[in-house]
């Protein structure tokens, strides 16, 4: 599909998802006014409060949220033991030019607008999406939704506006799917979070295009922890689409997100990620969907930059008839380790999840799956099919699976299938015998790999991940 | 052989000599030159090295080529990798074509093709497809085949036909068919020959390589050898197919092998 959907293309939409990792590895002087400094303290904290004007519960939310996180410890118990290496005194936490997100491409100021023109967002919202939120180092620079959907109930607005301007939809959900102490780094993100979305669909309306957020770190020695947050009132449907790109810098950054998806009464979320960050950043991310009686979450997850991710997009199915889903592609090279998996809580009867992994090792790279799947005994009807695919690209590279798939109780289905392939050398002497480069070889095998995930994404996307691979597989053969 | 013929103007192949990683020697000196416009039949026992031969001629890398040379049109191909071997206008029709999941066939045609193109060409995808349809109509391929993947489930009788159009859209300029008629029931068989008689042309020169003279029957060679522990032990015109048809392979035995 993926290579037809490219010839389909007319030249402007093609040019506008033309993103590669080159194309991100640039960057523009600061020009912050607002800079919480180095490391992390109460007075981060306060800082961060008085900046963003936060009420409050809020600045005693993230004051615990602190304290949690310098309580727990790291998880190297079970985690790569890279995640030391994060030098958490030397991060800048919070780093603005304290401008208000602006509705119009116009009024963000010349070098960010060059920034996000470079990476072809205002193109990609001209031609396919239903509103756009660009998020440079902590705050939003530009976030515009069509009127229409402004007009049926449609709020899209970066986490600040939300928890100021709707608080009375955003509080009674906040920090509930994912709570503070989940983890480390859902603590971390609570105590110091600054942009992210906040989006809300009123009962019964279905957007017909995406939403799209873009996130995009500056600065060097940077942390960017962006909140989102997304309700979808009963009978609504929406897909988000969220993109991520960093200059390549000597130094680590780090990104740690946390993102919390609602699906009311039969509601259908989709949260389609393509993560491209350059191979300096460690990307931490918390993603849980809450999903009702007869809603649909549904995680579309593709993580080919990074040094290391460490994400299980989960879904609680609370609901009864809820469906959880998380598709996964993690393509991890040389010097990246992509830790990626899902987690599917069922908590009603006849819930349904299923879990699609794919990943790629190449060079040095390595890929580990991991899962969780808990369907307890007191449940009836529950369904669960997990299917984790490793394609490993030459000897060095490395994959594991680590799938923990708890059963309770008689009256549930469930099915794992898992396995590791090569591209084999028959395979790329046929391949090489009809004119592909080694390069063109490989990235053609591995495109066919992902294909059916691939099917997957809107179509945009698949062809900018294509491209992605492509670029990947070029540079990965001498 | 025919050493008038210009060089630059055929597949030249010259005392090859071929071992396998082991050192076992597989091609003990062939000699054999392909000019466009002819097609060359390899006929021999198992084990004689006729599939090694096309493969070293390919590029595969489980042979180490110990002495002599092959010239394309008077240009030497060793320094050549696989992929440059192919855009240069050498084929080979395997004779187990590997499966290639998730890639459907119109795809893999399509790189393959875009891949002979100078950088920011692309191929327009309507001509394309109407090519492409074209071959399959001759071939009785189905349409559905262009989205199934490459050779994944096919039967023999597909992927061999799956080998000739591919054949037929990238246009080598010589094509080795590697027992191309393994495994062929005779109505397929029939579809394979046509299939390569009409890619016949003075531009194009073939060789094939088979076991049986059945191939043969449909597409006439215009000389035939026959090849035996690494060499070939004799030549002849298409009489030859027929003459070992009929008395099979034991007249090697009578010849001084040793």
């Amino acid at each position: 599909m993926s290579y037809e959907a490219a010839a389909v293309l007319d030249t402007e939409t093609h040019d506008a998802i033309n993103i590669d990792r080159s194309k991100g590895d640039f960057t523009f002087p600061e020009r912050n006014k607002f800079d919480a400094g180095r490391g992390l303290t109460g007075k981060t904290i306060d800082y961060i409060c008085d900046v963003k004007n936060d009420p409050q519960w809020l600045r005693d939310f993230r004051h615990k949220a602190l304290q949690v996180f310098l309580d727990k410890p790291m998880p190297t118990h079970w985690a790569s033991k890279d995640l030391d290496n994060i030098n958490f005194d030397e991060i800048r936490y919070y780093l603005s030019d304290g401008e208000k997100p602006k509705r119009s491409w116009d009024d963000v100021p010349d070098d960010i607008k060059r920034t996000f023109d470079r990476l072809g967002i205002p193109e990609q919202e001209r031609a396919f999406l239903a509103g756009v939120e660009a998020q440079y180092d902590s705050e939003a620079a530009y976030s515009n939704v069509k009127e229409e959907l402004t007009k049926q109930g449609v709020i899209f607005v970066n986490s600040t506006e939300g928890l100021h301007q709707h608080e009375e939809i955003f509080r009674p959900w906040f920090g509930k799917v994912i709570p503070t102490a989940d983890n480390k780094f859902s603590a971390l993100n609570s105590a110091v979070f600054s942009g992210g979305s906040f989006i809300y669909i009123p009962k019964g309306v279905k957007l017909k295009q995406p939403l799209q957020a873009y996130f995009r770190i500056n600065s060097e020695n940077f942390g960017q922890f962006e909140r989102t947050l997304i309700i979808a009132d009963e009978g609504a449907e929406l897909m988000y689409m969220e993109g991520c790109t960093a200059p390549k810098f000597e130094t680590a950054t780090l990104h740690s997100a946390v993102v919390e998806l609602v699906a009311l009464k039969g509601a259908k979320i989709q949260y389609v990620t393509v993560q491209n960050w350059s191979s300096n950043v460690y990307n931490l991310v918390t993603k849980r969907g809450l999903a009702m009686e007869d809603a649909e979450v549904r995680w579309i997850d593709c993580n080919i930059g990074s040094r290391l991710t460490i994400k299980y997009p989960g879904v609680i199915m609370k609901g009864r008839r809820a469906r959880g889903e998380v598709i996964s592609i993690a393509l991890a090279n040389t010097g990246q380790h992509q830790d990626t998996g899902a987690k599917m809580i069922h908590a009603a009867d006849e819930t349904t999840s299923n879990i699609v992994s794919k990943s790629i090792s190449v060079g040095r790279g390595r890929a580990t799956y991991r899962g969780q799947v808990h369907i307890p005994k007191h449940l009836k009807g529950c369904k669960n099919n997990t299917e984790c695919d490793a394609l490993l690209i030459n000897s060095n590279s490395r994959t594991d699976t680590y799938p923990a798939i708890t059963v309770k109780g008689n009256r549930h289905s469930t099915q794992h299938e898992a396995s590791v392939s090569q591209v084999s050398e028959d395979m790329l002497f046929y391949l090489m015998q009809r004119g592909l480069n080694q390069g063109q070889a490989m990235s053609l095998a591995v495109n066919g790999f992902i294909n059916d995930l691939v099917r997957e994404f809107p179509m945009e996307y698949s062809v900018e991940l294509k491209r992605l691979i492509d670029l990947e597989m070029e540079g990965s053969v001498g | 052989m025919r050493s008038y013929f210009p060089r630059d103007m055929s597949l030249h192949i010259e005392d090859l000599r071929a071992t396998l990683e082991d050192g076992t020697e597989i091609l003990k000196g062939v000699s054999l030159e392909i000019p466009k416009g002819e097609v060359h039949a390899i006929m021999g026992p198992n084990g004689s090295g006729k599939s090694t031969l096309s493969k070293v001629i390919a590029g595969h890398d489980s042979y180490l080529v110990t002495g002599g040379s092959v010239t394309l049109d008077g240009t030497d191909i060793f320094p050549m990798a696989i992929d440059e071997r192919s855009r240069a206008g050498i084929f080979l029709a395997f004779q187990y074509p590997s499966e290639v999941p998730g890639v459907s066939n119109a795809n893999f045609i399509r790189a393959a093709l875009q891949a002979r193109l100078p950088q920011g060409e692309e191929i327009d995808a309507v001509a394309y497809y109407k090519r492409l349809y074209g071959k399959m109509d001759l071939l009785e391929i189905d349409r559905k085949f262009t989205a199934r993947s490459v050779n994944e489930g096919f039967s023999g009788g597909e992927k061999k036909r799956n080998e000739i159009l591919q054949l037929m859209m990238l246009e080598p300029l010589y094509a080795i068919l590697d027992e191309t008629d393994s495994g062929l029931d005779i109505d397929a068989l029939k579809i394979v020959a046509k299939g390569v008689n009409a890619m016949r042309s003075p531009e194009r020169g073939f060789l094939l390589i088979t076991h049986y003279q059945r191939l043969l029957d449909y597409i006439t060679p215009d000389y035939v050898h026959v090849m035996a522990e690494g060499r070939i032990v004799r030549s002849g015109g298409p009489e030859l197919a027929h003459e070992l048809e009929k008395h099979g392979y034991e007249f090697l035995k009578d010849l001084a092998l040793a």
